[in-house]
């Protein structure tokens, strides 16, 4: 049995279709991620496999329970935690815990183990009001509450958004201890970087999955090389980059500009220095951000082909 | 049960944290019976009133001394020329003049007619309009009195039962439960149900095993306590700092009371529902139930004064069958059998707003 499992599903709202239908499959033991940007429809999909939203199409089932007919079921055994900060702000740390063990009708004392890891970093301050956290803190307490009734899976949309670098790490190393003691986890994320974390991932832009796959396997998705070219020119080098033929997909990444090339590298290289004496030209290993820029790139262009 | 209890808990620490609101929910009927009370005083006492006796016999001196006996009026100054009456209208020193014509009782007694003419400030319209009536009710008296002065063959005898001596207050207790019951259990749910919902915590309720009965009854069971609290306070100030008197069945009276603030919280949660933020479910219940239970119940004008249509309209606000409910058994001490049909129509209101908003709860995010 597949922890999730997903056919055709479709979720239009009035005026935005949020997914196209979607199909995948996570497995049992899992960490599986979904990658895009915000409005990709992350949120929706999550907000169907917590029973949250019907699906207007499609079908999807988690831990084998059907998410539209079996809520009740999907309800006892997953653990959600919601994009947005879902727990009460004048309530302290220990009274938020306390109210959603209740809730779920679990025992603190006796799953203790589960959030230990977890809530010892926010014990100190568990008389704090939940509303005077920090951003990070407010993310390791909602976890908590998430995992207190233990859940067989855990859905997590954006857990990471607002929060410092140095929390980020620190609650990508908790998922992958919880994980090792044997929780599904899916996990949705608009950081690319943190892609690398997921033992597969899903792209998704614009109510489609991209691609799907490890992410050493998505990194490897890019044909032809991948170059990288840094200047101080960067707007001009990004205009002249996109009038050369030879240059597919360009496009700016941070401080420099990303291209695929296909042809001879010398004579490119030197093309560009003539323009541009100060440029550095190197090959890179795509990322999966790269990945992700370029195949939405052809997606945007098939939809203003198809739109036509 | 431990779901419930957990819910409950954490509802109260929502309440007691916010101290201020708190503070208003607690103190807000202890206030307001007291303003209602003492303030709002319909009664006419000691009214200012000027006399401008052109006559000076006998029979004007006796009429203004009646007048003046009766209670109602206070003598504020005697005047000699009609200049003076307009300002003393403008000055609001007095709210009614009394002209007598010159040889009053001469004419009365030769030509059988003599005039007096009664002048109010009629920019209270109400207040005018009761002064005239009582001065000429004196008036009258005083003539059949003069006219059979030993043997009078008719004799006019009035009595206000359940409430002798016509104290507002009476009418205030039952109104004022009315009141804060829609403002405490109507509104406070409302907005306590739709605030989960804005604030993103419904979200994260919903994922949970909670059916929504327990969702439901958690978030009310709080404002039903502090409704009672509200509704004990109320009976307890109205018998014994403004007198008023339980005649009914003290069990009937509370049934009655609580039945309605139980129809006042399925109302709130019927709000709640079909509303998506808490602005909405306040705006609901203030201009949509507490107006209308304060204008339309009968509470401060009476239902029979009205236009036809709105009387029709009445018929929907909960707390005009209440107040009807609630001074039968308090002030005439009737029975269960006098009552029924107001109970019956609160209850099924109850049942009524109770199903609608089971069937419209949403398990799920809209």
């Amino acid at each position: 049995m597949f922890a999730v499992e997903a056919h055709n599903l479709v979720k239009k709202y009035k005026d935005v279709q949020a997914l196209n239908s979607l199909n995948f499959k996570i497995e049992q033991g899992e960490m599986y991620g979904f990658i895009g940007p915000d409005g990709a429809g992350k949120t929706s999909l999550f907000r169907i496999l917590t029973s949250l939203l019907i699906p207007n199409k499609g079908s999807a089932t988690v831990m084998g329970h059907d998410v539209v007919k079996d809520y009740r079921e999907i309800r006892k055994i997953s653990g959600y935690m919601p994009g947005r900060f879902s727990l009460y702000p004048d309530l302290s740390v220990e009274e938020n815990l306390q109210f959603f063990a209740s809730v779920f009708k679990a025992d603190i004392q006796e799953n203790y183990h589960l959030i230990k890891d977890i809530y010892s970093h926010i014990e100190p301050f568990k008389k704090r009001r939940a509303g005077k956290l920090s951003g990070g803190m407010k993310q390791k307490l909602a976890l908590s509450c998430a995992l207190i009734h233990k859940p067989e899976i855990l859905f997590l949309d954006e857990p990471t958004t607002g929060v410092d670098p140095v929390s980020r790490q620190e609650f990508w190393e908790m998922l992958g201890r919880l994980q090792k003691d044997g929780l599904t986890i899916v996990v949705s994320t608009p950081y690319m970087d943190e892609a690398s974390r997921c033992d597969r991932i899903a792209m998704i832009y614009r109510g489609d999955i991209l691609a799907e796959d490890t992410p050493e396997a998505i990194c490897n998705m890019v044909d032809g090389e991948l170059w990288s070219a840094a200047g101080a020119q960067g707007y001009n080098l990004l205009i002249f980059l996109r009038s050369c033929s030879e240059c597919v997909n360009v496009y700016p990444f941070g401080q420099e500009v990303h291209f695929q090339f296909h042809g001879d590298h010398e004579n490119m290289q030197e093309k560009v220095r003539e323009q541009f004496p100060d440029v550095i030209l190197r090959e890179i290993r795509p990322s999966v951000e790269d990945v992700f820029l370029n195949l939405s790139a052809d997606a945007a262009k098939e939809k203003e082909v198809l739109n036509g | 049960m431990k779901q419930f209890i957990g819910f409950f808990r954490k509802e109260f620490i929502h309440i007691i944290r916010d101290f201020r609101s708190l503070m208003i929910l607690l103190l807000m009927p202890v206030i307001m019976m007291l303003i209602f009370g003492y303030a709002i005083n319909m009664d006419i006492k000691n009214a200012g009133i000027a006399i401008m006796d052109m006559s000076g016999d006998d029979m004007t001196r006796e009429i203004s001394d009646k007048i003046l006996s009766s209670g109602y009026f206070e003598l504020n100054e005697v005047i000699s020329d009609q200049s003076r009456v307009e300002e003393l209208f403008k000055e609001g020193k007095v709210k009614e003049v009394l002209v007598f014509e010159q040889d009053f009782a001469r004419k009365y007694n030769s030509e059988g007619v003599a005039k007096v003419q009664i002048l109010a400030d009629a920019s209270d319209p109400n207040n005018a309009n009761m002064l005239v009536n009582y001065t000429n009710g004196i008036i009258a008296n005083y003539l059949i009195q003069k006219q059979f002065s030993e043997f009078l063959p008719l004799q006019v005898q009035s009595r206000f039962r359940y409430n002798e001596n016509l104290e507002s207050v009476y009418m205030f207790v039952p109104g004022l439960i009315a009141l804060l019951a829609m403002l405490i259990s109507t509104m406070m749910t409302s907005i306590s149900i739709t605030r989960e919902k804005e604030n993103g915590t419904m979200e994260a309720i919903l994922v949970s095993p909670l059916k929504p009965w327990q969702i439901v009854l958690g978030k009310v069971a709080p404002y039903a306590f502090i409704a009672l609290s509200n509704l004990i306070v109320i009976l307890l100030m109205g018998t014994f700092v403004f007198g008023v008197p339980y005649r009914g069945n003290l069990f009937l009276l509370l049934a009655v009371c609580i039945l309605f603030i139980l129809m006042a919280l399925s109302l709130g949660i019927l709000i709640s529902t079909i509303s998506s933020n808490q602005l909405m479910a306040m705006i609901i219940s203030m201009v949509g139930l507490l107006l209308p239970t304060i204008l339309l119940s009968g509470y401060i004008f009476p239902i029979e004064n009205m236009p036809d249509w709105l009387q029709y309209i009445s018929h929907i606000f909960p707390a005009r069958y209440f107040i009807t409910a609630l001074k039968a058994v308090m002030l005439k001490g009737l029975g269960f059998l006098y009552i029924w049909k107001e109970i019956l129509i609160i209850f099924g209101m109850m049942m009524l707003f109770l199903g609608v908003s089971i069937k419209k709860f949403k398990i799920r995010l809209a």
